[in-house]
């Protein structure tokens, strides 16, 4: 588990290969409420760090979800069409969204380890 | 920035209850508990959920010697309210000159008073609006430290009766008095469900006493406003601010229901009310738009502010959607101009910079189920 690497955003990111998995944590979770839809992108779409990927709709509101690094999309959880709850019962094991090809694994080295998360965390009060 | 937030009578016992508490007009105010929004819908469609609504502004009007306070309350409102009979209540409407809506608010008679239900939001503008209007008619007695409790849900009778018996033969929209805990309340049986229920007036202090007594019933559960807005969707009715306000008429709203056949033209009392030219005109002609209900194809969800368009064209506004829990689908609702208003019209929902297909369709999304004795 020492691969998961965490953004701003409240996103995580594992990497095996050269393949990472992405998805919100248990945080973020927390604060959307019930996700309801999870609009995901398409296989094959080329994304930058940063860019508005994905959108999460809970009971509440719509948040966007942004790359955390460059890529391209292999594959999108189709399982959360049914089970948006899955979002919120497992945020990151069977809750995750999408799963990026990366382009650069340089840019892991920007994001935060699970440390460095957990007191970005705590200073958000 | 800003005032401090309010706290209501209950505030204490939400921190208890582990809910969360957002700024909520002026108030802090529990948003959901920890079981969360979906499961605190889920558990109001099937039981009942007790909500505190004590931010919104209660106010009592009592007529002034010689005066009639119903008579005078009509000239700020559409409702037939000289008509109330002593434990009837209505729903209906603040005008202004263009017909627009200041405040949306529930009117019960007691027979001695009017008590009045505005929104918390408008509470202070409510009451100076009443202040400069009627003060000539009508002592004007802000209540707003009291406590008010909405309990809904088809098992809020039987839960309700365990601690006051005569509630559950009260009819839909009427009021009584009853001791609850020692403390005299203002029943009503109404909400904003769609659902049966009651709305419970208490005094500040026996507030906490009131809502614990019926958390301690096994039916019920402490429901946040997240849930609120959700069962009030479904139910197709409006909220203050987002799909009624100054700029939207009763009329383009949907709610001529709720203007009395005496208030309308030709009525004994017609007109009256601020804005009745423009109002009557809209119930003879009809208003240059609608509010109507959109179900949306798919999954996402429009939510206020989505355009409405047709043919690419732009015909309209979302002014409330979001996830129907008990459907397990996307609702929504909006104005939409009247020549495309019709029910079964194919529109499209921009979401996101993309058309959602969806249908004009009939509310409530829904059904009603008031109890009508």
């Amino acid at each position: 588990m020492a691969d998961i690497k965490y953004t701003e955003e409240h996103e995580w990111i594992r990497v095996e290969g050269d393949v990472g998995t992405i998805g919100i944590t248990a945080y973020a979770q927390e604060q959307l409420g019930d996700v309801v839809f999870v609009d995901l992108p398409q296989a094959g779409r080329t994304v930058a760090k940063g860019e508005a990927c994905a959108v999460v709709e809970s009971v509440k509101a719509a948040s966007d979800i942004y790359a955390p690094v460059s890529g391209e999309i292999v594959e999108s959880n189709a399982a959360l069409a049914d089970a948006p709850g899955d979002v919120n019962v497992e945020p990151l094991g069977k809750g995750w969204f999408f799963k990026v090809k990366l382009a650069d694994k340089g840019e892991l080295a920007g994001l935060m380890d699970a440390a460095a998360y957990e007191a970005f965390v705590k200073s958000l009060g | 920035m800003g005032e401090p937030l309010k706290r209501t009578p209950l505030y204490d016992l939400h921190r208890d209850l582990g809910a969360r508490l957002v700024p909520f007009a002026g108030y802090e105010m529990p948003v959901q508990y920890p079981t969360g929004i979906l499961a605190e819908h889920a558990w109001t469609r099937s039981a009942a959920g007790l909500f505190d609504v004590s931010h919104m502004g209660q106010v009592r009007l009592t007529a002034k010697a010689g005066k009639n306070a119903a008579l005078a309350l009509e000239t700020l409102v559409p409702g037939d309210i000289a008509g109330l009979q002593p434990g009837q209540q209505r729903y209906t409407q603040f005008t202004n000159d263009a017909g627009g809506i200041l405040d949306d608010l529930m009117v019960t008679s007691t027979g001695d008073h009017l008590l009045l239900v505005i929104n918390a939001a408008c509470k202070d503008a409510d009451l100076a609006h009443l202040q400069k209007h009627l003060s000539a008619a009508c002592e004007i007695e802000p209540m707003f430290a009291r406590g008010l409790l909405a309990l809904q849900g088809p098992q809020a009778a039987t839960a309700l009766a365990r601690l006051a018996p005569a509630v559950a033969t009260m009819a839909f929209m009427t009021g009584a008095f009853f001791v609850i805990e020692g403390a005299e309340c203002y029943v009503t049986r109404s909400g904003y469900t769609g659902g049966d229920g009651y709305e419970i007036s208490t005094p500040a202090d026996a507030t906490a006493a009131i809502a614990k007594a019926l958390l301690a019933q096994p039916e019920v559960k402490p429901i946040g406003l997240g849930a609120r807005d959700s069962l009030r969707l479904e139910a197709g009715l409006c909220l203050y601010g987002h799909d009624i306000d100054t700029t939207t008429t009763p009329v383009e709203a949907g709610l001529v229901w709720s203007i009395g056949k005496d208030r309308r033209a030709g009525g004994a009392r017609a007109g009256g009310f601020p804005g009745a030219d423009v109002v009557l005109k809209q119930i003879a002609e009809g208003a240059p738009r609608r509010r109507v209900g959109l179900l949306p194809d798919g999954k996402a969800i429009a939510r206020e502010g989505a355009e409405i368009a047709l043919a690419g064209r732009t015909v309209g506004k979302v002014t409330s959607g979001g996830f129907a829990p008990t459907l397990g689908r996307a609702i929504a609702m909006g104005y939409v101009e009247r020549p495309h208003a019709a029910n079964g019209t194919a529109v499209d929902l921009v979401v996101r910079g993309k058309p959602v297909p969806a249908v004009i369709s009939p509310m409530p999304f829904v059904k009603h189920a008031y109890y009508r004795g």
